[in-house]
This record gives C-alpha cells, sequence and structure tokens, in this order.
C-alpha cells in the first residue's frame, strides 16, 4: 500500500526545477498507552484549568505568553503570533551543496522520501548528479507554517530531504574538552585496536529488533488473558581491574567465536 | 570497587544527566553519564487566561466531568476496541532484562556506512567512575579506525539501537531508529527508477557545480521564525504592553538557566586522576 504525499514542491536551484511529492519516511512503531481513571478503567480528559478560580479555561479563553529570563509573561495576541509565521510557498530552494561529511550526524533530525511529480526524467537525473559527486543540497522551505532547513541526498536511485536542526542546538563535539589523564598505554591501545577489529562486522540495521517493543506487548496480551507472566532474572557480573589483561581475555574470546563461525 | 548500583537515573536537576550506566567493550566496563547533544532553542509558548494567569492542566472522567487527582490515574493498553489492561510501570522495567540495561557494544561497523536517516538523537557521554583510562582508550581507537559501536539498551521502559562515536576524545551515543521505523521507497510506493538520460544528468551536475562549497555555514541553519517573534516580545516589554509578572514559584524556566555547554565541561574535566 502506498502512502500519501504529505506535500507538493518544487525543488530549485538555479535553471534547474525539480517538482516533488513529499512523504514522511518515519512511521510510527511504539506502544501508545491510554490515560485511564483508575476505577473505571476509561479513558480520561483533559482541560487547561484556572488554578486561582479552579474554572476550567475552554480552547477560545486561552492566550499564549512568552516567559522572558526575568519572569515575566508577555501575552501575544493572534496578530503577533503570526508574525513568526513565514509566507507560505511551493518552493524548496536549493542555496549550496557541500560534501557529504560535511553535515555532521548530529545535524540530522527527520527523514522525508521525496517522489517525482511528473517529472521523473530530472527527478531520476538530479539523484544520479548528487550520488556521483558525493554531495548533498542545502534547502530551505516553508512547509504549514513553518520554515525548515534540511539536507537533500540521493539514497540509492531516490532522493531524500532529512530536516536538519537549528543552528545552537547542537552542542558540537569541538567545542568541549575531551576527558583527560595520563598517557595511554601502547600495548593496551594495541590490544584494543585488535579487539574492534576482531568485532567488527557490516552494518546491517535489520538485524536489530526492538525486543523490548515486542515483549511489552505480549505482556499486555498474556494480562488481558488472565495469564500469570514470569520475569527474566537478573544476571550478576563481576568488575575487572588490570585493563591490558581484561582486554587480553576479551580477544580471546571475541577470537573464539571468529573460529567456530568460520 | 563498587558495585554497579550506579545505574539508577540521576534525577538532579543540577547534573540534568538522565542515565548513568556502563558501556561494556569485550569484557572492559566504563561508566559514564548520558548527557543531551540538543538543547531546545525553539520560542516555546505558556497557555494563560486572557488576565495572564498561567494554566494548569487538568484531567476529568469522561462521563461525569469529575475531576481526577494524579493517583487516580493509570496507564492502559487497548488490547481490542474499549478494552484495557493496565499498563503497571514495576511490569514495565522488570521486563528488561538486567543485561539490556548495559551498553554492550558486540559489533563496530564503519561509521561511514550509517545512514543518516536512521540517526535520531545525540547523547554525550561523561566518565563516571574513577578512572578515564577505558574511556579514553575506547575514544582514541574508535577515532582512529572511524569505527563505531553498536549496541541495543533499555531505558526506563523503552529500548534504544545506539550507534556510539569518538569525536575529538569524547565519546557520543547516538540513538538509531530501528529499520521497521522507517519505510523504504516501496512501502512509500515511489515509482520504479527509470535511468536518466546522459544529458539531464549533465544538465543537473552543471547547476550543482555552480553552487558546490566546502562547507556548511552554521549561519544557514539559523531560525528566523523564531527571531522575529523574539522582536514582537521585546517591543512589548519595552512598551510595558500585556507583561504580567510572575511569582517566584510559578517561574518554568528557572531550573534551565544552567548551561548544557558548562556542564558538559565540568563533567568531562571533572576526573583527572589515574
Amino acid at each position: 500500500m502506498s502512502a500519501r504525499a504529505i506535500w507538493k514542491a518544487s525543488l530549485r536551484f538555479g535553471a534547474a526545477e525539480v517538482p516533488v511529492k513529499l512523504y514522511s519516511a518515519v512511521q510510527d512503531r511504539a506502544v501508545h498507552f491510554r490515560l485511564l481513571d483508575s476505577k473505571r478503567h476509561e479513558p480520561i480528559k483533559q482541560h487547561m484549568v484556572d488554578p486561582d478560580t479552579g474554572t476550567v479555561v475552554d480552547s477560545a479563553g486561552i492566550r499564549r505568553a512568552y516567559e522572558t529570563d526575568e519572569g515575566d509573561l508577555v501575552i501575544l495576541d493572534e496578530e503577533e503570533l503570526a508574525k513568526a509565521i513565514p509566507p507560505e510557498s511551493r518552493e524548496i530552494e536549493i542555496r549550496r551543496f557541500v560534501p557529504h561529511e560535511k553535515i555532521t550526524h548530529a545535524w540530522y533530525d527527520r527523514p522525508y522520501w521525496l517522489g517525482p511529480d511528473g517529472e521523473d526524467e530530472r527527478y531520476f537525473a538530479l539523484a544520479a548528479a548528487l550520488r556521483k559527486r558525493e554531495v548533498e543540497g542545502v534547502a530551505h522551505w516553508v512547509m504549514r507554517g513553518k520554515d525548515y532547513v534540511g539536507a537533500l541526498r540521493a539514497e540509492g536511485d531516490y532522493l531524500m530531504l532529512i530536516t536538519l536542526r537549528r543552528a545552537g542546538e547542537v552542542v558540537p563535539a569541538s567545542a568541549l574538552p575531551a576527558p583527560t589523564g595520563r598517557a595511554l598505554d601502547e600495548r593496551e591501545r594495541a590490544l584494543a585496536k585488535q579487539l574492534v577489529a576482531a568485532m567488527e562486522n557490516p552494518f546491517d540495521i535489520a538485524a536489530y529488533h526492538d525486543e523490548y517493543r515486542e515483549r511489552v506487548v505480549e505482556l499486555m496480551q498474556a494480562k488481558a488473558a488472565g495469564k500469570v507472566v514470569k520475569f527474566p532474572r537478573a544476571q550478576i557480573r563481576k568488575t575487572e581491574v588490570d585493563l591490558a589483561q581484561v582486554l587480553e581475555a576479551s580477544l580471546a574470546a571475541a577470537g573464539g567465536k571468529e573460529r567456530k563461525r568460520a | 570497587m563498587p558495585d554497579r548500583d550506579d545505574e539508577s537515573v540521576e534525577q538532579e536537576a543540577v547534573t540534568r544527566s538522565f542515565w548513568s550506566g556502563t558501556i561494556t567493550f569485550g569484557l572492559v566496563s566504563i561508566p559514564v553519564a548520558l548527557y543531551a547533544a540538543h538543547r531546545s532553542q525553539g520560542v516555546s509558548m505558556r497557555m494563560v487566561s486572557a488576565e495572564g494567569t498561567p494554566l494548569a492542566r487538568r484531567y476529568f472522567t469522561t462521563k461525569d466531568d469529575r475531576e481526577l487527582d494524579a493517583d487516580e490515574i493509570v496507564r492502559g493498553y487497548e488490547v481490542e476496541k474499549d478494552r484495557f489492561v493496565i499498563a503497571d510501570d514495576d511490569e514495565l522495567e522488570r521486563l528488561a532484562p538486567e543485561r539490556t540495561r548495559d551498553i554492550d557494544l558486540r559489533q563496530f561497523v564503519d561509521a561511514s556506512q550509517i545512514d543518516p536517516m536512521y540517526f535520531e538523537r545525540a547523547y554525550y557521554l561523561t566518565p563516571n567512575g574513577q578512572s578515564t583510562k577505558a574511556y579514553r582508550l575506547l575514544a582514541r581507537v574508535m577515532e582512529e579506525t572511524g569505527r563505531a559501536g553498536i549496541a541495543t539498551f533499555v531505558m526506563r521502559t523503552k529500548e534504544y539501537l545506539v550507534a556510539i562515536l569518538a569525536e575529538n576524545g569524547i565519546l557520543r551515543a547516538e540513538t538509531l531508529r530501528f529499520a521497521d521505523e522507517l519505510r523504504s521507497p516501496e512501502d512509500v510506493g515511489l515509482p520504479e527508477p527509470a535511468e536518466p538520460s546522459a544529458a539531464a544528468v549533465k544538465r543537473m551536475d552543471r547547476e550543482i557545480g555552480k553552487r558546490l562549497e566546502t562547507r556548511l555555514d552554521t549561519k544557514e541553519l539559523e531560525d528566523h521564525s523564531a527571531d522575529r517573534l523574539m522582536k514582537v516580545v521585546r517591543q512589548k516589554v519595552r512598551a510595558g504592553e500585556d507583561v504580567v509578572h510572575l511569582e517566584e514559584s510559578e517561574h518554568e524556566r528557572s531550573s534551565d538557566v544552567i548551561d548544557l555547554m558548562e556542564i558538559l565541561k565540568r563533567r568531562l574535566q571533572g576526573q583527572t586522576e589515574d
């Protein structure tokens, strides 16, 4: 079953224009709980209440206010709030292209698939060109009253747009001091390197599952059926002291597994 | 040596670490604390009455609109329409075997192989034991080899898939989306790829070439919507228009004043013996 496009726009840079449809690439798999009344086990509702008078304030009576650092509230009306809303547009402006590694992981926020909207050749040509150059575009757009910055990337044959976090939202590692201490021991470093190499595999993300989520659903189903649920037992592990010795033991264990697999 | 009871979530607002536990790498244990690498910069608004009284969210029964106290509210899982099973927090926590509460690195991968679409949030790991040696060793080796460690672990009542990366001598955990949390092009219903003509690719390539830069300027990531709103706020504060002074107890931002960067600096530099 195909998903519904959430937005339509055109990618634009210089003379290039590529009409696209935007789809969320993320699907929610979280286990959702509802808030219930503990006596009747019925869903409950929420209201905003004036704590001084105890009266419920309906949505028409609610105002928005900004809290300043000094502890003042500044009440803003609809017109003032609207000043923060950028004008609607159907354009995704690509201002520049940068090599892949120039946008570091911490900036990426939420991915969206882009699909062609009537101009398949231009769409696939742009994906091919991005892939060949190993670059991504820095995109700006306004969607549903909010402005976004994103990275336009080729994912296989397709285009993907990943929203980026805003300046100031990411604390860069380069601005932080690394922990210090006595110089590292060369032998330990060599052993650690070998251990990392022994535990290295090509990355297959599909091999990892959210087992806990599955267990939560199982527990809920079991309780619904009136079954008694057993819980896994805790394990106790020792803390090791000599780092080189522990690394050697780890390496032997990792090596052993390697041989068995071969 | 102290045992592993340091696993409890640190509640202290001052440190704002919301998890502390152990990274294991082979048989090596590295006690760490987790701190958000992101901070919210958006302009968040509070809901107030027309007179400027901050409003509180309260819960009511659906049938007779009776207000409920916190201890009269439980969480339920809907097994079928309108039929709920109560989710007990203790039970949910006991569902995680103890070993899954550690970040056990059982696989290392080429860090550049992890597709950016999987990254969800980043956290810094700060050393939490008497010694920083094992921490520094792992960070150094991963950074030198360009490798990332992969693990799953359970924090509170959720399982996380994380990539542990090293940069600038500091370990970072990036939570990853599980494969089934992402749609594929087929799931979305994108059309079969069509081979574009060489001329069409060349036209795109030429336009890309004209706009090629060597780095990302973070100026480009500034949030102008927030700036516009803050301008209105400042004007109103100056004019003293629609400004309500809050009682000390009503402040929401007071505990947030401590700068995340300062906390991280302190925590990373804190332990220098060994």
